[in-house]
């Protein structure tokens, strides 16, 4: 069934990536940077721009975690083109950015407020930077079509409530085997969001080396709540979650690992690292909807399936996320923010396998371009987080 | 009022209801394919999307969903109560008690 899926149309990029947008990057190295990038940005229509508070007096694996995610941004394959802006003094180098993002081989451009003279000056040069790259992705950059199996599809739920884990993510469980079954990627991650569920997934692992990755990330977040001595359940479930009918980080966990499907966790990975191996990859990610995300297209995943009960606006900067729902108050009262109402689901017989089969398609059909409501109402949240103390 | 509970796992003690229910509403708990599996009263007022319990469940006993422990009774529920944070509590994460509590048991 899944096999015969039609090809899709994607930009091939020259490093030999398919991309399912062409955007326009402008990317900033650091806080004192996100003004000049953010006016850029703003003046170039179609452009889009990842800004954060860090970038600054940061150390170790907690520097090279931002230096990952930034450069991830640029390498994207649905990015086309990127302006690096940095201030000038700062341990994230604009220069040394932009060079690593270059052996993607697509055009970037990088400036410095220091050296360029000053605020003014920087969004000046910044917007010819961006005149100069939208001349080039114009010309060079062209959709060919090709096999839905290079697309790299990310998992995600967020203000989840009791049709979460009935209905929406089962549904997506359905789609992620589907995708999977054609020998593309599908990663999810929320490790907080595991506990309780951990050992249903240990026992999908493909090997032990999957399995004992997945214990100890689980492990080392109930760790770190002992430690500060208090309850997970203060943000776990949330108090959205709890008025939602959810009464346990086990019943939300169990929920939740619903959007994984059946199949096998043929692989386990870090933060923000490429997922490279086809099949179902784990993503050590916080549970929080931001910071997972971006570790999921940070990852390669070039659009995210991202199930709601509360609903939830939140989009991402370069990859268009997908807001599934079958609670049918949040489909009315949000329908502005849901792609799917799932709704039928629970009230129409709509069968859960019928159900993924219509995420599926739909997901194929945002990957040829069709905008999703987080981008068509200008959601482009970009952030991450931190792994070690503000110095 | 009748109201509609799906009970997830054969082996669960919890139902998921459909619609509001009042103290007194007869509840129709449906399995997965939708047949009716029992039926009994409502003993509170419960939300939609809220548990109920299938049947009495004794004092720290596992209460299941899905098939699995999503975590244990608090105090004595009988069937047709509502089963949410004031009876349950989750026995993960749980820094607060640091260390009364194993979470491999």
């Amino acid at each position: 069934m899944v096999k015969s899926v039609p090809e899709i149309k994607m930009y091939v990029r020259a490093d030999g990536s398919f991309g399912i947008r062409n955007h326009l990057a402008v990317i900033s190295t650091v806080a004192c940077a996100n003004h000049v990038a953010e006016s850029v940005a703003r003046q170039v229509p179609g452009s889009i721009v990842c800004t954060h508070p860090y970038g600054c007096d940061q150390l170790g694996a907690d520097a090279e975690l931002t230096f990952r995610i930034l450069a991830a941004a640029g390498f994207h394959p649905n990015v086309g083109g990127v302006v690096v802006v940095g201030l000038g003094c700062e341990e994230i180098s604009a220069q040394v950015l932009a060079d690593r993002i270059r052996e993607s081989r697509k055009p970037v451009f990088s400036l410095e407020i220091q050296k360029t003279g000053g605020t003014s000056r920087a969004i000046a040069q910044g917007i010819e930077f961006c005149r100069e790259l939208n001349g080039i992705m114009n010309k060079y950059d062209k959709r060919i079509s090709i096999s839905p199996r290079h697309l790299v599809v990310g998992l995600e739920c967020g203000g989840s409530d009791y049709s979460s884990g009935i209905a929406a993510n089962p549904a997506v469980g359905i789609c992620s085997d589907m995708f999977v079954s054609m020998g593309a990627k599908v990663v999810f991650g929320e490790t907080t969001e595991l506990l309780g569920a951990e050992h249903i997934l240990v026992r999908r692992a493909k090997n032990e080396q999957v399995g004992d990755f997945i214990k100890a990330k689980v492990n080392s977040v109930e760790k770190a709540a002992e430690r500060m001595h208090v309850d997970i359940r203060g943000a776990q479930p949330s108090p959205g979650n709890i008025d939602g009918g959810l009464s346990t980080i086990e019943e939300k966990s169990l929920g939740g690992i619903c959007k994984t499907g059946t199949g096998s966790i043929t692989d386990a990975i870090e933060y923000g690292y490429a997922a490279t191996t086809p099949g179902l990859t784990f993503m050590d990610t916080p549970g929080n909807d931001l910071a997972c995300t971006c570790g999921l297209v940070s990852g390669g995943a070039h659009l995210v399936l991202f199930t709601t009960g509360r609903g939830t606006p939140m989009g991402f900067a370069y990859a268009p996320v997908i807001k599934i729902t079958a609670n049918k108050d949040i489909a009315q009262n949000m329908a502005e923010n849901i792609d799917l109402d799932l709704s039928p689901i629970l009230s129409e017989g709509l069968s859960i396998e019928d159900a993924g089969k219509k995420i599926f398609s739909y997901a194929l059909r945002v990957a040829e371009g069709e905008l999703v409501a987080a981008e068509r109402l200008g959601h482009r949240e970009f952030g991450f987080h931190r792994i070690g103390p503000t110095l | 009022m009748e109201v509609q509970a799906l009970q997830l796992n054969s082996g669960d003690n919890v139902a998921t209801l459909m619609n509001d229910a009042a103290s007194g509403d007869l509840i129709t708990v449906l399995d997965i394919s939708g047949s009716a599996v029992s039926t009994f009263s409502a003993l509170e007022r419960i939300p939609r999307g809220h548990k109920v319990a299938l049947t009495f469940i004794d004092i720290q006993s596992s209460i299941k969903k899905y098939g699995e422990r999503i975590g244990r009774s608090k105090t004595v529920i009988r069937q047709g109560q509502w089963v949410h944070i004031h009876n349950l509590e989750s026995l993960r994460g749980r820094g607060d008690l640091h260390g009364q509590i194993s979470s491999g048991d």
